[in-house]
């Protein structure tokens, strides 16, 4: 663990965020400002104006063009940075397939925020989930402090020769962008000896010309997609191998591909992404100290999404209640789901129960989780999977 | 540039595209100037796909394909990451049909120009989306039939004037040229290979398989384009408009328009009236490229 003392300040989750982008070595930046994300935006663009961050910040005229341009830095061997959100993420889909097709190991720190129609620029997380299969690791934070440690950790992932995916660290819009907590900053030198300077594979080389990304028929196209898959599994391990590396550096872990909470002996738990998490704690607090055998599963990574350590934690258990911020409409929530597939042969799965809720910024309360534990605890292996919206 | 002076060296070669392909030459050309320290971004087009299929490339320089519409994007993002590895001596060139220039693609370009980073951007013109089969395009001039403009009917829409276009983005550096007019396209690429900041250059290709004509005519469509005034060689430096090439003999637009197949439902009215326009445009000094 690092001797010197790290700053401690109360920030944003966006400023966080973009101070571990500064820490990282950023060399060049290209993003387009939408809310909630725009602050993150702004002070990277006010370290480089006052002189705070070497890099360069290339003006584009949309997100599309933003992470064409940081694919283009990496075709060019330097580490390059973006974030957005909502619309603007929507309107990057097109971009986010390229650069995981074309192994580019960018890092993006998506704000989540609702899509439109209906329009709102408020928090849920339907944007991210909508670019669930574009072939990026998607990785969701609770806190500010995560946000930032995770942003520094998904270079180190992004990056590792193994690898070679563009990872997508999501916070949640407001929650987490706007709001200010104590922050610990780390100092450069800690930074540095943790992440190591961008070491490409193949770049746009003059004197070593190929032709860096093209097309390809058949058994080539498959071999290229099989590969892909083959990284994006690996990804959970070093998604774990690198988190345990920042916690001897930094002193912080936040628990790997999932993170259980009391989910000992828990009849009934509670599985959700992101910053309610932090009230879903408090909740099961509150009802194991009256003695209901409860536990909370807070679920990091979404992509590659963590069968193992979920069938693992969730064998024993009698019901899961599982909070979606988001809908794949005509099915459900996209954690639900897609648990519900990864529970798929578990001799005595448990009974599992789809909350829809927080959309559009609407507020997830104690109550409302408590209501949704107690539906857990209440509810029988075996019984059908039952799916309600928790807002109206 | 003397015709001595040009390299022999091919740094594009053996591609799948169609005998008599103007557009390859334009590439071909582009790279006999530019040398082995370039590198090319080639998004969704004629070009991308008659040679980037693994294992083969016609590319003797790095290249990437990109995605139709991001070409500018892609040149200032590399172009920004060879400036922070202090290899700004590097060209990063585009190659860009007329659909991804002045269609999809023309927000990205807009948006590269204005964000100052030096990239030399061809797009060659065969005036539609050949790739996917002869659709029209924002460059197809008006008359024209293509496959989504199909005889009896024919392009109702004049072709748009990307030169007035990229100066009105105060570009330090645009040119128009023709395939038929080596030299005078080659001068103006080592031109804008010069040039510390984005650089435009609209290269007409003819086209046989979207024109109809014979693959050997492609020089001669090409030349017949200028001769008739169809399409002007001019270059602007600086905001600074000039001609840099005059054609010795003039032809007419009807001469131009019956060596191709693809203006052969326009009844003779309908020329005069073209050609007309052309005469009109020449003698006000309007437009600096387009035509229609
Ligand atoms: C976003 C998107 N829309 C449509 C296409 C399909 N497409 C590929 S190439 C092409 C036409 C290209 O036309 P142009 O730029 O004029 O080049 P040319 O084919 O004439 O060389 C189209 C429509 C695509 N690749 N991407
Ligand atoms: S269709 Fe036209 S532009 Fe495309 S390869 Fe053939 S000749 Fe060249």
């Amino acid at each position: 663990m690092s001797t010197r003392t790290p700053a401690r300040k109360y920030i944003t989750a966006n400023e966080a965020v973009a101070c571990a982008a500064r820490l990282a070595r950023v060399e060049v930046i290209a993003a387009y400002p939408i809310t909630p994300q725009t602050t993150i935006v702004e002070k990277l663009a006010s370290f480089i104006a006052r002189g705070e961050m070497d890099a360069d910040f290339i003006k584009v005229e949309s997100e599309h063009s933003a992470l064409t341009a940081c694919m283009g830095a990496r075709m060019a061997g330097v580490r390059a940075f973006t974030s957005t959100s909502s619309q603007g993420l929507e309107y990057m889909h097109e971009m986010l397939a390229y650069v995981s097709g074309g192994r580019y190991p960018l890092v993006l720190v998506n704000v989540c925020r609702s899509v439109a129609l209906p329009w709102s620029i408020w928090g849920d997380q339907q944007d991210a989930i909508q670019q669930r299969d574009t072939g990026w690791i998607q990785i969701f934070t609770e806190t500010g402090q995560e946000a930032m440690d995770m942003v520094l950790q998904a270079y180190r992932i992004a990056e590792d020769h193994r690898i070679l995916l563009p990872v997508m660290i999501c916070l949640d819009g407001f929650i987490q962008s706007h709001t200010e907590e104590l922050v610990e900053i780390p100092d450069q030198e800690s930074v540095d000896s943790f992440l190591p300077p961008y070491d490409p594979v193949v770049t746009l080389d003059v004197d070593n010309p190929h032709t860096i990304s093209m097309g390809g028929f058949g058994k080539h196209y498959a071999a290229w997609r099989r590969e892909q898959q083959a990284a994006a599994e690996k990804a959970g391990e070093v998604i774990v191998e690198v988190g345990d590396e920042f916690a001897r550096v930094f002193g912080r872990h936040y628990g790997g591909l999932i993170e259980p909470y009391r989910c000992e002996g828990a009849e009934a738990v509670i599985l959700l992404m992101g910053a309610l998490t932090g009230t879903a704690r408090e909740v099961v607090d509150e009802m194991r100290a009256d003695g209901q055998a409860v536990g909370l599963i807070k679920v990091r990574a979404f992509r590659p999404f963590p069968v193992q350590s979920l069938r693992q934690a969730l064998s024993l258990v009698k019901a899961a209640a599982v909070l979606d911020r988001d809908c794949s409409w005509g099915y459900g929530g996209a954690l639900a789901t897609d648990l519900k597939a990864a529970l798929y042969s578990l001799p005595n799965p448990p009974a599992m129960l789809n909350f829809i809720g927080g959309l559009g910024g609407a507020d997830v309360s104690p109550e409302q989780m408590k209501y949704m534990l107690d539906k857990a605890l209440a509810a029988k292996k075996g019984a059908p999977s039952s799916m309600e919206f928790i807002d109206l | 540039m003397k015709l001595k002076e040009i390299s022999r060296e091919e740094l594009f070669r053996s591609s799948y595209g169609c005998a008599g392909c103007a557009a390859v030459l334009a590439v071909r050309l582009t790279l006999k100037v530019l040398g082995r320290n370039c590198v090319c971004v080639v998004p969704a087009n004629c070009i991308s796909t008659v040679s980037c299929y693994y294992p083969q490339t016609p590319f003797f320089v790095p290249m990437t394909v990109m995605a139709f519409a991001a070409t500018g994007a892609a040149l200032s993002g590399i172009s920004a990451g060879f400036r922070r590895r202090g290899r700004e001596d590097i060209s990063v060139v585009g190659f860009s049909g007329d659909g991804g220039t002045a269609d999809i693609g023309i927000q990205s370009l807009s948006g590269a120009i204005d964000g100052g980073y030096k990239f030399i951007y061809i797009c060659y013109d065969n005036e539609a989306y050949m790739n996917t089969g002869i659709q029209r395009s924002g460059l197809t001039p008006y008359g024209a039939t293509t496959t989504t403009t199909p005889a009896p009917c024919f392009e109702t829409e004049s072709k748009k004037d990307m030169l007035r276009i990229v100066a009105a983005h105060d570009i330090p550096y645009a040119a128009t040229a023709c395939t038929s007019y080596p030299l005078d396209f080659m001068q103006k690429v080592a031109r804008a290979n010069r040039v510390n900041g984005p650089t435009y250059i609209h290269v007409l290709a003819p086209c046989p398989t979207g024109w109809g004509f014979a693959p050997d005519r492609a020089i001669e469509l090409g030349r017949m384009a200028v001769e008739s005034g169809f399409w002007r060689l001019v270059e602007l430096e600086n905001g600074k408009l000039r001609t840099t090439h005059k054609p010795s003999r003039r032809r007419s637009v009807a001469e131009y328009f019956a060596a191709q197949t693809r203006f052969r439902q326009l009844s003779p009215e309908q020329i005069e009236e073209i050609q007309r326009n052309i005469d009109r445009r020449q003698a006000a000094g309007q437009a600096f490229s387009a035509t229609g």
